[in-house]
């Protein structure tokens, strides 16, 4: 049962091949004997996924036929859950059971869908390895001596183990689409303001976007098609109709313009990499789509940008974590500074407390147009350079990333390293553009992803054009050994 | 420019993040690392192009003031450190 996909389940379910509660059952039991090999979970919610597969079976019996009506999934532990601990990956939540549901668990919620659990993740979704989780690290089910990409690398490697067959995810500069490529699914950054933030504990505001990740392009129309749409609770979250990102999947590829932007394929890139992407672009080129070289002239300058705008984001957004009203307090504070020094001290990671300290610095007087003004120009300039390829183009492709899943350890010594594995991720962030990773194929037995990016809300193209490829390959259904 | 030691401790100040004496040197190493990264963006040409906040350029959604939240301080409070009489309970500020 573990293999099936959402849209198999749900023809499952419909059948009555089995029920909501047998299928929870069986992956409840699975992640209790496969998981301690990965800890992709932080908290299992066994009592709580019985419950809703129950009233889900109920639902069912009584007439209701909505395709997400009893699967499982699971969360990335930055969506709070009611009663149910939300670390964040963090110490400084210890404890912290969040008092509501964020927007995202409340819609799939009420679609039908039912909680496994909340995944691990880098600690505040700060990292490309999952490897700064205050609950430890998270391994790749392709190679368990290897990171699964971060920050939603709980998230990845649980739906590539085939513990579940989809989970939510966050994507801040590639968050949802790198641990994707990393390990063999698809996953969507849908456009910033699509999927409601609200219950999502922020880590850079203009910039965080919650998606899904599963196995085939389809499972993640199902589930974003749940997730999107207004909330009047979220201050940026976009007032238009959600497209119908199921019945985008048929459309036929013919005349699909692809732009191949020259910068993702230069100096850094893996040729191993590059060769499978472009063989991608071959087999799409047969399913009728035309290919552009294309130019985004500021990539380059994405980096330096986002680590000005997100650190700074961030330094403002975890002033919240004080030790006074929520999560992790040190023991016998002295004064009131020693209480937010201590707390903030020892609840925090490493990689957190940098970032901090960067935006802190970023914003401080005298540095904030040196800093944060001169990022968001950078930020306007990437921008610009998509709304002219998009002119001449529908999608652009490239690799996801520049390298295959590394060892664990091998990056931590030296930050901005790992911070360049994000470059082709994180403009998409900067511009608020939808992007979408998907398999590939495989180098040494670790798995590729093939990036594809879109105009605002062009999210069902962009699932339609995976959808498509996924029907004339088969990458996406390889297996790790031993899952 | 390198951040000195005393700048890091000021930045760890205004931060509020306590710093372990024997952790400084590395931090600062680190820290300046970092803003090497960043310090590339000074050779870009941003003359006259204006700053990008929000991608899609929303400017803030306003509401009608009315009241559409009900009290719930004993949800919050019920996953508090330290409370008492629904007051949040801090170490002595005025003597």
């Amino acid at each position: 049962m573990h293999q099936l996909t959402l849209a198999e389940i749900a023809q499952g379910l419909a059948a009555k091949q089995f029920s909501a509660e047998e299928l929870s059952r069986s992956l409840l039991a699975r992640i209790a004997q496969l998981d301690p090999q990965l800890n992709s979970f932080i908290t299992v919610t066994e009592d709580l996924a019985i419950e809703q597969a129950k009233a889900a079976d109920a639902r069912r019996a009584a007439g209701e036929n909505s395709p997400l009506l009893g699967a499982p999934i699971a969360h990335k532990d930055l969506f709070c859950t009611n009663g149910v601990l939300t670390s964040c990956g963090s110490k400084i939540l210890t404890g912290f059971k969040a008092p509501y549901d964020a927007t995202v668990v409340e819609k799939l919620g009420a679609a039908g869908t039912v909680t496994l659990g909340k995944l691990n993740m880098d600690e505040f979704a700060m990292g490309s390895a999952n490897e700064s989780s205050h609950y430890g690290p998270v391994k790749n089910p392709w190679d368990t001596s290897r990171v699964p990409g971060g920050s939603s690398g709980g998230s990845a490697a649980a739906v590539a183990a085939r513990l579940l067959p989809a989970a939510t995810g966050t994507d801040t500069g590639g968050s949802i689409r790198q641990p994707a490529a990393l390990t063999n699914l698809t996953g969507i950054k849908p456009t910033y303001g699509r999927v409601s933030r609200w219950g999502m504990i922020a880590y850079a505001s203009s910039l965080d976007q919650g998606g899904p990740l599963a196995r085939t392009a389809e499972d993640c129309a199902l589930l974003l098609g749940a997730m999107a749409g207004f909330d009047a609770k979220d201050s940026t979250s976009v007032d238009q109709p959600v497209d119908d990102y199921l019945a985008a999947l048929a459309q036929p590829l013919a005349g699909l313009r692809i732009g191949l932007p020259k910068e993702y394929f230069g100096a850094g890139l893996d040729a191993r990499i590059g060769e499978k992407v472009m063989a991608v672009v071959e087999e799409l080129k047969k399913l009728g789509a035309t290919v552009k070289d294309i130019s985004l002239p500021n990539m380059q300058h994405a980096i330096p940008a986002y680590y000005v705008i997100a650190p700074a984001e961030a330094s403002s957004n975890l002033s919240r974590f004080d030790g006074v009203r929520f999560g992790y307090r040190c023991e016998n504070p002295k004064d009131l500074q020693d209480l937010y020094k201590r707390s903030r001290e020892e609840g925090f990671g490493a990689e957190v407390k940098r970032r901090i300290m960067v935006g802190t610095y970023a914003l401080s007087a005298g540095y904030y147009d040196a800093y944060y003004i001169k990022a968001q120009q950078i930020r306007r300039l990437i921008k610009n350079d998509f709304v002219a390829a998009f002119k001449e183009v529908d999608v652009i492709l490239g690799p996801t990333t520049p390298n295959l899943a590394w060892k664990l350890g091998e990056k931590n010594a030296d930050p901005v390293s790992a911070y360049l594995e994000d470059i082709y991720t994180i403009t998409a962030n900067l511009a608020g553009i939808p992007g979408l990773s998907m398999p590939a194929g495989f180098v040494d037995g670790l798995p590729v992803g093939v990036q594809l990016l879109g105009n605002y809300f062009q999210e069902g193209r962009l699932l339609n054009v995976a959808h498509q490829y996924q029907q004339v390959s088969d990458w996406h259904k390889q297996v790790p050994s031993g899952f | 420019m390198a951040l000195e030691r005393s700048e890091v401790e000021k930045i760890a100040h205004l931060a509020r993040l306590g710093l372990n004496e024997g952790d400084i040197p590395q931090t600062t190493e680190t820290l300046n690392s970092i803003l090497g990264l960043i310090d590339q963006m000074q050779a870009v040409d941003t003359q006259g192009i204006e700053p990008l906040a929000h991608p899609l350029e929303a400017t803030q959604r306003l509401r009608a003031d009315v009241v559409t939240e009900s009290n719930q301080r004993d949800a919050y409070q019920a996953i508090a450190p330290a409370v008492e009489s629904g007051l949040y309970l801090v170490p002595k500020v005025i003597e």
